[in-house]
C-alpha cells in the first residue's frame, strides 16, 4: 500500500479543519464544516474545492486536433481557441478508459483535465495511439499533473467577486473571467504566472475552475476565501462535490463509468460524434443501431427510505433489473436520490422500481437528469 | 472538543450508556455524530429484541456512509427513541439528550467490565 499522494493545499486544508479521505490515491478533504452546510452553500453563494488531484495532459501539435479527433469520442476539432468540451475516451470494444474535458488553449495545444485515478492510463494509452496514428510523432502528449494544481469556485455569487483576482485582461480574448461564456477558457497573469479560468465545473452551478503551478496555488486559494468572504464563500470538499453531482446527474468514473460500459449506455451519447472515425466508434455504431440492454437513469426514492447506496438491487415485482451505481440523501431535495444502470426496457422515465437496502425494498421512481432544477 | 460527560459509560465503537436502575440508555456520542455529521436516517432494533454484548442492532445513515450500531451491553430492547424516525437530526443537536437511540432492561447487574469511563473514551479518541 502507498501512502496517498497530497496536494500542495493540503496544510491550508488541515488548518480549516477538515477531515479527509483517500480518493484516487489522494489524500483529500471530505468536509470542512459538514456536507450539507457545504452542499447549501455552493447552491446559494459559493463554495471553493481543492480539485488539485485532477490530471492535465498537454496534447500540441501540427495535427494535435486530427489526433484527438481521432482519439476522443466528441469532436475536438470542432473547437475554437478558448473553447471547451466534455468528451470520454473508449477502447476498441467501446468501454469508457475516461470521461475528460478538452480545452482548446491554442491553435495547436489542447489542455486536457483528466480523472485523478486513471493519469496514468490515459497518458499511456494517448502516447500508444500517438504512435500508432502517425510516424513522424509531430503531436506530443505531456504529462503536467505534477506541476499543476486546481480549485474550483462554484455557486450563484461567485460572478460578483471572481474577476478581482487579476489586474490584466486575458492572453487568449476574453478581458476578465466573468466575460467567459459556459464552457470558456482564458489564460490570466496571477503572481506573475499564467492561471488558466474556465467557466466550468461539475456542481450545476455558475462558476470557474482555475488552474495555476503549484507555487501559487495557496495564495490563489487565500484571495479567493479574502475576496468571498463577503459573498458567502465556504471551502467545500469532496462529500458536497459529490452530493452536488448526483443531484445533477453527473456521472463519476469508478461509478457510471467503466471500461466495462460504453458512453451510450451512461447516457452520454450527445458527448459521441459517430459522424466521424474514433477508437471504439465500430462498437458504439453497433449499439446505437441495435440499441443498448441497459441504460443508466437517475432515480429518486417516493417514500420514506434509507439513502440509497452504490451495489443496491434494483427491483420491478420479481424481476432483478438494475443495480445503483451512485446515490445518497439529496441536501437540496430533502430525499434519497441516485443514479442506477436499468435493464431494457425498463430504462424509461417515470417507471416505477423498488430498491433493496438491507434485506426490504422500498419504492422510487425514474427520473429526468437532472434531477436538481434551479430555481 | 467533543463532549465526553463524567457520568456515562463508553464503548470503543463510539456507543455512550447511561444505566438508569434496571435500565440501560444508549446513544452514540458527541464525537461520533460530529465525525458522521448531517445524520439522515436511523435504524433501530425492535421492542422486545434480547441483545448480546457487541451484537450488530441497528444503523446510522449520514449523508456520505452508512455506520453500524451494535449493543454497547446485554439485556432487551424496552423502548426504542421513535422520534429519530422523522428528526434524525436530533442526533446532531443533542447526542446525549434528546438523540438518544434505545433503552435495555439489563438482565442483573450491569456489566460494563468492556466499557470506557470518560478519560478512557477522551483517550481513545485522542482528546486527552
Amino acid at each position: 500500500m502507498v501512502d496517498p499522494r497530497r496536494t500542495a493545499l493540503y496544510e491550508t486544508h488541515q488548518a480549516l479543519g477538515a477531515s479527509c479521505i483517500d480518493f484516487g490515491g489522494w489524500e483529500m478533504p471530505v468536509q470542512y464544516s459538514g456536507i450539507v452546510d457545504e452542499h447549501r452553500a455552493v447552491r446559494e453563494a459559493c463554495g471553493l474545492f481543492d480539485i488539485s488531484h485532477m490530471g492535465e495532459l498537454m496534447v500540441g501539435g501540427a495535427r494535435a486536433a486530427e489526433f484527438l479527433d481521432h482519439a476522443l469520442t466528441n469532436t475536438a476539432s470542432k473547437l475554437d481557441v478558448g473553447d471547451a468540451q466534455y468528451s470520454l475516451m473508449c477502447n476498441d470494444r467501446g468501454g469508457v478508459l475516461d470521461d475528460l474535458y478538452v480545452y482548446r488553449i491554442a491553435k495547436e495545444v489542447y489542455l486536457l483535465v483528466v480523472n485523478a485515478s486513471r493519469i496514468a492510463e490515459d497518458l499511456a494509452e494517448l502516447q500508444r495511439l500517438v504512435a500508432e496514428f502517425e510516424s513522424t510523432r509531430t503531436v506530443n502528449v505531456v504529462d503536467e499533473s505534477d506541476n499543476l494544481s486546481a480549485v474550483a469556485v462554484q455557486g450563484p455569487h461567485v460572478n460578483r467577486f471572481v474577476s478581482q483576482l487579476f489586474t490584466m485582461s486575458g492572453l487568449i480574448a476574453v478581458e476578465r473571467p466573468t466575460a467567459l461564456e459556459k464552457n470558456q477558457i482564458d489564460a490570466f497573469i496571477f503572481e506573475g504566472k499564467d492561471v488558466y479560468v474556465s467557466r466550468t465545473g461539475y456542481t450545476g452551478q455558475d462558476g470557474f475552475e482555475l488552474i495555476a503551478p503549484n507555487e501559487i496555488i495557496t495564495i490563489l486559494w487565500e484571495r479567493l476565501m479574502e475576496l468571498g468572504s463577503d459573498h458567502g464563500i465556504k471551502p467545500a470538499g469532496l462529500g458536497a462535490r459529490d452530493t452536488l453531482r448526483m443531484e445533477m446527474g453527473y456521472p463519476l468514473y469508478g461509478h457510471e463509468l467503466s471500461e466495462g460500459v460504453s458512453p451510450l449506455e451512461a447516457g452520454l451519447g450527445f458527448f459521441v460524434d459517430m459522424e466521424k472515425s474514433f477508437r471504439g466508434r465500430g462498437e458504439l455504431g453497433f449499439q446505437k443501431k441495435e440499441g443498448v440492454t441497459r441504460r443508466n437513469m437517475a432515480f429518486a426514492m417516493t417514500a420514506k427510505s434509507p439513502p440509497p447506496r452504490e451495489g443496491y438491487t434494483v427491483w420491478i415485482g420479481d424481476e432483478e433489473i438494475g443495480v445503483v451505481t451512485s446515490g445518497t440523501q439529496s441536501p437540496s431535495l430533502q430525499t434519497g436520490i441516485g443514479m442506477a444502470y436499468i435493464n431494457q426496457p425498463h430504462a424509461k422515465r417515470g417507471t416505477e422500481i423498488e430498491i433493496e437496502i438491507r434485506g426490504r425494498r422500498f419504492p422510487a421512481e425514474l427520473r429526468k437528469k437532472p434531477l436538481y432544477q434551479k430555481t | 472538543m467533543s463532549s465526553i460527560p463524567d457520568n456515562l459509560k463508553y464503548t470503543a465503537s463510539h456507543e455512550w450508556i447511561r444505566i438508569e436502575g434496571d435500565t440501560a440508555v444508549v446513544g452514540i456520542t458527541d464525537h461520533a455524530q460530529a465525525e458522521l455529521t448531517d445524520i439522515v436516517y436511523v435504524e433501530l432494533p425492535e421492542v422486545g429484541r434480547t441483545l448480546a454484548v457487541g451484537e450488530g442492532c441497528g444503523v446510522v445513515e449520514s449523508v456520505k456512509t452508512a455506520s453500524d450500531l451494535y449493543a454497547p451491553i446485554a439485556g432487551e430492547i424496552t423502548e426504542i427513541n421513535s422520534a429519530l424516525e422523522d428528526a434524525p437530526e436530533q442526533v446532531n443537536e443533542s447526542p446525549y439528550d434528546e438523540g438518544w437511540f434505545f433503552k435495555l432492561k439489563l438482565s442483573g447487574e450491569p456489566d460494563l467490565s468492556g466499557a470506557l469511563d470518560a478519560a478512557g473514551y477522551a483517550s481513545q479518541i485522542g482528546e486527552s
